[in-house]
């Protein structure tokens, strides 16, 4: 049972051991936290937001850790294979920071990158405000406030660039039923970095997620999110990024695993001349469910931002689309592409899209454009007057749709990693690779 | 000719759209009758009394009661984009219909000299003699019809046009077949309203194979003061048969809001095509917002057998807020759904409209095609559904949805939802938003047409893919209502 009385009595059984207990600041919000999470509850379809991704059923819902689950480090070993050496890895088992699994290479002055918890013991005040509240939240982003344990905290001075990616990599094992993380990005001025979240494994936990970034002026800020959580694991993740001028956030989304995974992935425009990108790709099948709902928010003038979802849904699964952009009175010459195409594989399926526009200035160019269609017959034709049989051809061009996403991921380790998971994902992936 | 050969300065562009927009409402003009009105307020009682007065049978005033006691149960939806202070449905005259010596009109010769001066003026052709415009009118006034026309010729046909109130005494159990499954009673909100307290509206019904030898027309007009006006339209049209509906709305300029909340239900059996045209044009209030008509209506249309067609197409001018979704049902296998839809806000309407278009049969197509237009401090929301159940092989939906924005306080929204069920189904939703480009004014200067000529142009032809599947009658009052002919309004 997880009823919402079960959760808050977690938060009375936890606050004195979660990270930064004894910082007054932080125990005021998680109580907030977990006060507005109870008079909220699971979000229900009866709201909007929620409309296509009820998480009603979580009052009902059995968790467990797993029963047994491969050593951390195995997880993590197959991982880093195909990574260059000077890429940094900072690992949580059960939502929880593992240095002995962590490598961290030497890093520039002036960037600091460590655990939450480590950040909250030695320098909270670094964190206060990056950690934010759980005013206007989501019930499950308040619960993660509230019991959140762990997650990483990066810290780029101005100027400074990170020339290696930093993987923050979460493995679900057999210690813990549900985790709580929370990362806190923050860019200064003119710095550069890219930040990859893994997520492996889980058994049927309940894991929560928050990403928050702040790029300050200039600074240049690519997160990629690859989820691949084991087929029972209920992911609820979210982003929320803010830009002052001149700024730059690429936002990637991989979803493959989890039996639901929900990522609400918000950018905010704080200054002119603001530039985002969010791409993100969806592979479900089986009875699972994967939804992302994004907003883009144009506050100010001469922002653009890119917007390209593509979603394979296959058996009975359910792939969800919601991307909003609202440009605000004086968010004149702004320029707004979003596009959410989606590929039906079988009979069962299910693809739901709402791309929105809120305009409130004249001087805009937007464009919304969504598809839920099959592999194109002619396409499909012409790859086998070239001699490929239609299964090859099928799986050829699903491919190919897919990885036209992953082709917008900027560094090459991770676009070629992003790539190998996909490919085995898909059927017939041997072949593919030699077709390829 | 003295074109401008330089671009044209900010102010000129700012003259061009200024005078576009400043138009006038002319249809608010007030019609001075006597009447027969029911008190304010709303009670079982009302309805009781409304049913009394216009004589109906037991099964429907229960029917009534039935929408009235769901509606009591239920909330005003809140989710649409407009806002506007709680309504007070007590403060509301429900019932109000001029007064007849008798039971009201027999021919046109009998209907009150003033009425048809109003339809006249208001350019609708009730006299028989206007048999060239080739259009059959019902003309409603606040709550009641007061004439319908060529009902002899379309009798020989086996067409059934008339009022709602004189199908209920005529062919009842053609009523009683069709009401309300389409759009139940507790369908929404306002479809309950309108259920319990509807007053009059037009009734059709095309007999199999028949064509309609011309096209069908219902004109409301909301005069009094303080009342709501609630038709309900029901068009059934039965294998094989065709009929293209009009549907033209206007009411007197006043300081207060009134409310408007119509039900329309069509029915399309097998083969069946019905074409549904709307221009509105209810008084919009007036540049500071003031007044104005709330018209929440629904609307929606049922494909109910093999390969038949429905289609809306609807100019939306008029009203303070405008609510509304006319919607396809595609239940027959082959079953089509077209939605057309050009609507303008300007000053502070505010505007949330639409259509749902629900594939259940196979092989049903649907297009979608929305122009808004926003324009001073209007609010222009288009939002859509697109739904394919599991059954609906081979379904495709197209979706283009524009909007032009004139001004920098205007808004415009677009929310589509798009839920597929079906993996050959095929469903793409396109929109694009922008404004007039100085370009576009600039290069149309060039060649020696006025700015103001040149924002008609760029409007009407921004337009012009929806004006084309309306009538000839209507697309030429639809244009004129976007303010095409411009002459001579700038100096």
């Amino acid at each position: 049972m997880n009823a919402i009385d079960t959760w808050v009595a977690r938060h009375r059984e936890r606050a004195a051991t979660l990270p930064g207990a004894a910082v007054p600041w932080l125990a005021t919000r998680r109580h907030d936290a977990i006060e507005r999470f109870a008079a909220l509850g699971w979000p229900t379809s009866r709201l909007e937001a929620w409309r296509h991704t009820s998480l009603a059923f979580l009052e009902q819902h059995e968790l467990a850790a797993p029963e047994a689950a491969p050593h951390p480090a195995t997880t993590l070993a197959a991982l880093r294979t195909g990574f260059d050496d000077g890429d940094h890895w900072l690992v949580f088992v059960d939502g929880r920071a593992e240095p002995a699994l962590s490598v961290m290479a030497a890093v520039p002055a002036g960037v600091t990158i460590c655990a939450l918890s480590e950040a909250l013991a030695h320098r909270p005040e670094a964190v206060e405000t990056a950690f934010g509240t759980a005013r206007d939240a989501a019930a499950p982003h308040a619960l993660n406030l509230a019991l959140c344990s762990d997650g990483a905290f990066v810290h780029l001075a101005r100027g400074t660039a990170l020339e290696h990616p930093l993987h923050l990599v979460f493995i679900g094992a057999t210690g813990a039923a549900d985790t709580h993380v929370r990362n806190l990005i923050v860019a200064e001025a003119g710095s550069e970095a890219s930040i990859v979240e893994h997520h492996l494994g889980g058994g049927a936990t309940l894991g929560t997620v928050v990403t928050r970034v702040q790029a300050a002026q200039d600074a240049r800020v690519t997160h990629v999110k690859l989820q691949r959580q084991d087929e029972r694991a209920i992911h609820l993740a979210q982003i929320e990024a803010s830009q002052a001028r001149g700024a730059h956030v690429a936002s990637h989304s991989l979803s493959f695993g989890a039996r639901l995974a929900r990522n609400d992935i918000h950018t905010r425009f704080d200054g002119e001349g603001c530039e985002a990108l969010l791409n993100g790709l969806y592979h479900v099948d089986g009875r699972r469910h994967v939804d992302h709902h994004t907003l883009i928010e144009h506050a100010h003038p001469l922002g653009t931002s890119r917007e390209h979802y593509r979603g394979l849904v296959d058996g009975n699964a359910r792939g969800v689309f919601a991307g909003r952009i609202i440009v605000a009175q004086d968010a004149q010459r702004t320029d707004a592409i979003q596009r959410c195409d989606n590929l039906l594989l079988s009979k069962l399926a299910e693809a739901d899209a709402r791309p929105e526009l809120e305009i409130y200035a004249d001087d805009v160019k937007c464009a919304h454009g969504a598809t839920v269609g099959q592999i194109d017959e002619d396409a499909l034709f012409y790859l086998r007057t070239r001699g490929v049989d239609e299964t090859h051809a099928r799986q050829l061009l699903t491919y190919a749709f897919a990885a036209e996403v992953i082709e917008r991921i900027a560094q090459d380790s991770l676009r070629r990693h992003a790539r190998a998971t996909l490919l085995a994902r898909l059927p017939g992936s041997a072949l593919l690779e030699e077709l390829l | 000719m003295n074109a401008p050969l330089s671009p044209p300065s900010a102010a000129t562009r700012a003259d061009a759209l200024g005078a576009f927009l400043e138009q006038d409402y002319t249809a608010g003009f007030e019609t001075r009758l006597e009447t027969d009105t029911v008190p304010k307020g709303l009670s079982e009682d009302t309805i009781r009394l409304i049913s009394a007065r216009k004589g109906e049978p037991d099964w429907l005033l229960d029917w009534r009661l039935e929408a009235y006691r769901r509606w009591l149960t239920m909330t005003p939806p809140t989710w649409a984009a407009v806002s506007f202070p709680p309504i007070d449905f007590q403060d509301i005259v429900y019932y109000s219909a001029p007064k007849s010596k008798k039971d009201g009109p027999k021919s046109l010769d009998e209907v009150d000299p003033e009425l048809l001066r109003t339809f006249e003026k208001l350019g609708v052709p009730l006299h028989e003699r206007a048999r060239l415009a080739g259009v059959a009118v019902d003309a409603v006034f606040d709550s009641v019809s007061v004439a319908t026309t060529f009902q002899k010729e379309l009798g020989e046909h086996g067409i059934v046009f008339c009022s709602f109130s004189e199908a209920v005494k005529t062919h009842p159990e053609l009523v009683r077949q069709y009401l309300g499954t389409v759009v139940p009673p507790g369908d929404n909100f306002y479809a309950a309203l309108n259920s319990a307290v509807f007053s009059d509206g037009s009734f059709v019904f095309i007999p199999k194979g028949v064509k309609c030898p011309m096209e069908l027309s219902t004109y409301f007009r909301i005069n009094a003061r303080d009342t709501g006006q609630f038709e309900r339209t029901l068009i059934v049209a039965e294998e094989g048969a065709s009929v293209s509906y009009l549907e033209g709305c206007t009411a007197p300029m006043r300081d207060e809001n009134q409310l408007h909340a119509a039900v329309v239900e069509l029915i399309a059996l097998d083969d069946a095509k019905i074409k549904y045209s709307t221009v509105q044009n209810w008084y919009p209030g007036d540049k500071d917002g003031k007044g104005g008509i709330y018209n929440f209506v629904t609307k929606r249309g049922d494909c109910r057998g093999a390969r038949s067609r429905i289609s809306w197409t609807q100019v939306e001018t008029g009203s303070a807020i405008t609510w509304k979704y006319p919607s396809v049902i595609l239940r027959g296998d082959d079953s089509v759904g077209d939605f057309h839809s050009v609507a303008l806000t300007n000053n502070l309407q505010q505007a949330d409209t639409g259509t749902k278009m629900i594939h259940m049969g196979r092989n049903t197509r649907s297009t979608i095609l929305s122009k808004g237009i926003s324009a001073g401090r209007g609010s222009n929301t288009f939002r859509g559904m697109v739904r394919v159940t599991p059954r609906a092989e081979g379904a495709r939906n197209y979706t283009q949805c524009d909007s032009l924005l004139i001004g920098d306080r205007c808004a415009a929204h677009t929310f589509p939802t798009i839920e597929v069920r079906h993996p050959s189904a095929r469903v793409e939703h396109e929109a694009t938003t922008s404004r007039i480009g100085e370009d576009q004014l600039f290069y149309a200067m060039q060649r020696g047409i006025s700015a103001e000529d040149a924002v008609s142009m760029i409007v009407n032809g921004f337009c012009r893919e929806v004006f084309k599947e309306l009538p000839m009658e209507f697309a030429v009052e639809a244009q004129k209502l976007l303010g095409v002919s411009l002459e001579g309004s700038v100096g």
